[in-house]
This record gives structure tokens, sequence and C-alpha cells, in this order.
């Protein structure tokens, strides 16, 4: 049984004096207990909104979205998110940051303190735990906001393109991080970027969306073993699925600059 | 080689160069001061020599007389300004935040910043009298409703990410406006609270243009009546000092308060 289930999901949006835009079209989609499934798509491909959706941040037109066989009504902290934008609290520490998902469900203080220092040496943040945001490097702070997201110990970890904005080789050492992490405590993830190496890297499953409307056009299963290091990025496997990949997004980039 | 970083924009210059340069503009405004008074070009009664600002300041820091009136000023602009900010900031938050209090509060907001408050002084007077409500009352209508304005603008601007992250965690609309809104409004309100500060001293001599028998502005508007230029230029001073130490107090108080925040 899967763990959660899409099914014609149907996304419109009416802006005023605009015509109608329909970010996306009948999407279904299923993700398994404990596996890493990537959606990758071109750039306004909806693939954000779909997982706001799963975050339950925005809803839906039309179609059905359940969790474990509950549906999906409003944010919860069983779905824990990590947002590309920076998004830590700046009058927090890290360690406060952390703590912010336990101490909303009124854990004690105790629990909240053991809970935020096991996820902070996960991260590989040992020593940081009283500096303030601003401190830290723009990897650091995705590495504390992924903490911040497992404090919760989500049924499901959202992560939106959450390494966009850094260099590629912190992008590749997060990958890596965020693999061992993975490997470790065994979330379900669903992660959604618009970098091809990045999906075939990380996921079990990379489904790949089309450009507007929005819609899953093709879904891979991405048999590469694991444990994944850097090497697999020049594997012939990993090769293939990129030609594969490339070419179904190539003639989708194309529709989508033309629109 | 210096003149490269001087004539480049967004460059740094040395210290000691920034200090110098800090120096001689002060200096060069005291030296054209001291020409014009000291070198006969104008009459006494037009503009009073440094010497005499002076004495004037000694006269009236001896027999205490400018503390009284320092304080009656102070007691005014901060009973007008500690008004308007306990009204304003909440008010300002929620009007950024929530389209139905921005709806209610835009149009009168949008339209009372545009009134001089010297033209409701007439009313105030009708309405409050001629004593110290009236003259705190000028200060509130002069900054609240501009704090009103740039207040809703800082919390317009809270990002929705940092708001979205909060619900992804668990919490409720209450603890997103209380434990989110709030915090992330703080750098901006007190930037906002120290430049209305500003502009509060700058409706000082409005406030005290009616029935007032001290105060810094009472004291200049006096010292017209019988052309005495020195008293004019020590109330201006003092306004100007006094003005620059509450600046540096929110400087410092932001520090205090706000450590997490980025420097500005």
């Amino acid at each position: 049984m899967s763990q959660l289930a899409l099914k014609d999901i149907t996304v419109r949006f009416e802006p005023k004096g605009k015509p109608i835009v329909t970010a996306l079209d009948d999407v279904s989609l299923s993700v398994e207990h404990n596996t890493f499934s990537v959606i990758v798509g071109p750039s306004g491909c909806g693939k954000s909104t779909l997982l706001r959706l799963v975050a339950g941040l925005e809803t839906a037109t039309s179609g059905s979205l359940m969790l474990d066989d509950k549906p999906i009504i409003g944010p919860s902290a069983d779905r824990g998110m990590v947002f590309q934008s920076y998004t830590l609290f700046p009058w927090l520490t890290v360690r406060e940051n952390v703590m912010f998902g336990p101490k909303l469900k009124k854990l004690p203080k105790a629990e909240c303190e053991a809970i935020a220092d096991d996820l902070i040496s996960a991260v590989h943040l040992n020593g940081f735990e009283a500096s303030y945001p601003k401190e830290l490097s723009g990897g650091m702070r995705q590495r504390v906001a992924l903490a911040r997201a497992l404090a919760n110990d989500p049924q499901i970890l959202l992560m939106d393109e959450p390494f966009g904005a850094l260099d590629s080789q912190t992008r590749q050492l997060m990958q890596e991080l965020l693999l061992e992490i993975w490997q470790t405590r065994r979330k379900t993830v669903l992660f959604i970027t618009h970098d091809i190496d990045e999906a075939i890297f990380l996921g079990d499953e990379v489904h790949v969306m089309s450009a507007r409307p929005g819609r899953i056009k093709s879904t891979l299963n991405i048999e590469i073993e694991r444990p994944r290091n850097i090497d697999v990025l020049t594997s012939t496997s990993f090769m293939e699925y990129k030609r594969e990949i490339l070419s179904l997004m190539h003639s989708e980039s194309l529709r989508a600059a033309q629109v | 080689m210096w003149t490269r970083t001087l004539f480049s924009p967004k460059t740094d210059i040395p210290r000691s160069l920034y200090i110098s340069l800090s120096i001689s503009s002060v200096l060069v405004v005291l030296g054209l001061w001291c020409l014009l008074t000291y070198g006969g070009f104008t009459p006494p009664d037009f503009l009073a020599t440094p010497v005499e600002v002076l004495q004037a300041a000694v006269k009236r820091i001896s027999n205490l007389s400018l503390f009284e009136h320092m304080w009656a000023s102070l007691t005014v602009i901060m009973s007008g300004f500690i008004l308007a900010s306990v009204f304003a900031v909440p008010l300002g938050i929620l009007m950024g935040s929530f389209r139905a209090v921005q709806a209610m509060l835009e149009p009168i907001t949008g339209f009372m910043r545009y009134i001089p408050v010297s033209a409701l002084i007439p009313l105030l007077i009708l309405w409050v009298g001629i004593g110290f409500e009236q003259k705190v009352m000028v200060i509130f209508l002069g900054t609240f409703f501009q704090q009103l304005i740039l207040i809703s603008d800082v919390s317009s601007r809270v990002s929705k990410d940092l708001i979205d992250c909060a619900y992804t965690l668990g919490a409720k609309r209450g603890q997103v406006v209380r434990s989110i809104l709030l915090p992330a409004c703080m750098p901006g309100v007190m930037d906002n609270l120290r430049v209305t500060m500003g502009w509060a001293w700058t409706y000082l001599v409005v406030a005290e243009l009616v029935a007032a028998n001290s105060g810094l502005g009472y004291m200049i508007l006096n010292a017209m009546r019988g052309l005495f230029t020195d008293v004019i230029l020590l109330g201006v001073f003092t306004i100007g000092i006094l003005g620059l130490i509450t600046d540096f107090l929110f400087k410092w108080l932001r520090q205090r308060l706000l450590p997490w925040s980025a420097e500005f």
C-alpha cells in the first residue's frame, strides 16, 4: 500500500483579468513507505505547487490527496518541509530552531534538547548550537532547516529544491549528507528539483513532469546500488538515466519556452 | 592612488580620512558662521556670534532654565511618541498582514498622512484645550499615521515562506502571529521607531506654538519676539543634540534587544 496517494489532482488559478492557468492537470502519483521519490521538471511545470499541496499549504481544484489513507487537510507536523529559500527563524539560535517543532508539541524540555542535539550532530553542526542563522553559510542554514524538519519525526519529508540556492560543490556535499541521513533514519522523502543529476543521484524513483499544464510524463526506477557516492555520477547506468530524462525534458523545455 | 578610492562609488576610504572629512565639514560651517558674524557682515539681531550663543548657554545652564525647557519638551515628545507607538506598532503589524485590517485602516491612514499637523491645531484646541494634552496630541498625530504606514510595510514584507514553514512545523494561526510574525517584524519596527522619533522632534516647535510657557520650542518662539538670535540658536542646537542622543539610544537599544538581526 502506498503511503502517499495523489489521484487526479488538478489545480487552476484564475488571475484577475488574465486567462485561467492550469498549473497541474490530472496528476496521479503514489509514493511508497521509506522510499526516496524525486520530481524533476522544467521551471513553471507546477512541481512546487504539487509539493505545497502535499504540505497542505495550497488546495487542489479537484482530486484527492491521501497520506496513510487519511485525506490531507491543511498543514501539519506530520509532513515536514524544507524550502528553497532560507527559512530559519533569525531570532532563534540553531538549537532553538531545531527545537521549534518539538516545543510546539509540548514535549518536556530535556527531550526537546535531546532531539535537537542528536539532529544537530547528524547534520555535522556540533559547536554551532548557540549560533544565530545570520552567522551561518547557506549550506549550513539548509542543514539546520533539514534537522528542524526531521525534529518533528514527520511521516514524510518534503523538500522543495532545498539546495537550489547553493553553489555546486556545496550542493554535492549536501546531497551526500542527505543520503547519509536518509540511509540511517529511513524516511519517506518527496524531493523537487530541476537538476537532473541531483534527481538521479538521490532518487529511488524519478518522476519527470511536463511543462504547463503540469503532468507526470514518465516515471523511472533508478536502480543504482546504495550507498551511492560521487563515483555514481560518472557511471554508465547514471549516464543512461540522464540521457533518457534529458530527452524527455528537452522537448518539454522547448515547449515551455514557447508558452 | 587614494583619489581612485575617493571617487569610486561604494568603495571604503581609510577611517582617518573619513573622520577628518567629517570634522572639516563641521569646521567649515563653524568658520563661515564666524566669518559672517565677526567679519561684520551680519548684524547681531540677524545672526548671533558663536560666543554669544555659548554665553546664552552658560547663563541658562547655571540658572537651570535650559533644563526646565528640555524637561518640558522631553515629556511632551516622549508622551506623544510613546502613545503613538503603543497603537501604531500592533495596528501596523496587523494592517500589513491581514487584508481585512488593511481594508479598514488604509483609506484613513492614506488620507491623514498628507494633512499637515498644524492644520489640525485649531480643532485640537477646541477638543482638548491648550494644555499639555494639546501638545502631546500634535506629536501623536504627527507620528502615528506615518508609523502606521511604515510598520504596515515592514509587516507585509515578512517572508511568506517563514510563515508557511512554521505551519509545516505544526504551528497554528495564533502561534504563527505571536511566534513568527511579531519577532520577524521587530528589526523593522525598531528602525522605523528610530526614524519617526526624529520626525517627532521636528514637530516640537509646532507643538509648542500655542499657549506654551516652557519648552525648547517655546524658548525659540519667545526669543524671536526680542530678536534674541543667540537664544534661538541655543534652542536649535539643544534640539539637535537631544535628537542625536535619542537616535543613539535607539541604535544601542536595537543592538541590545535584537542581537540576532543583521547589522544595518
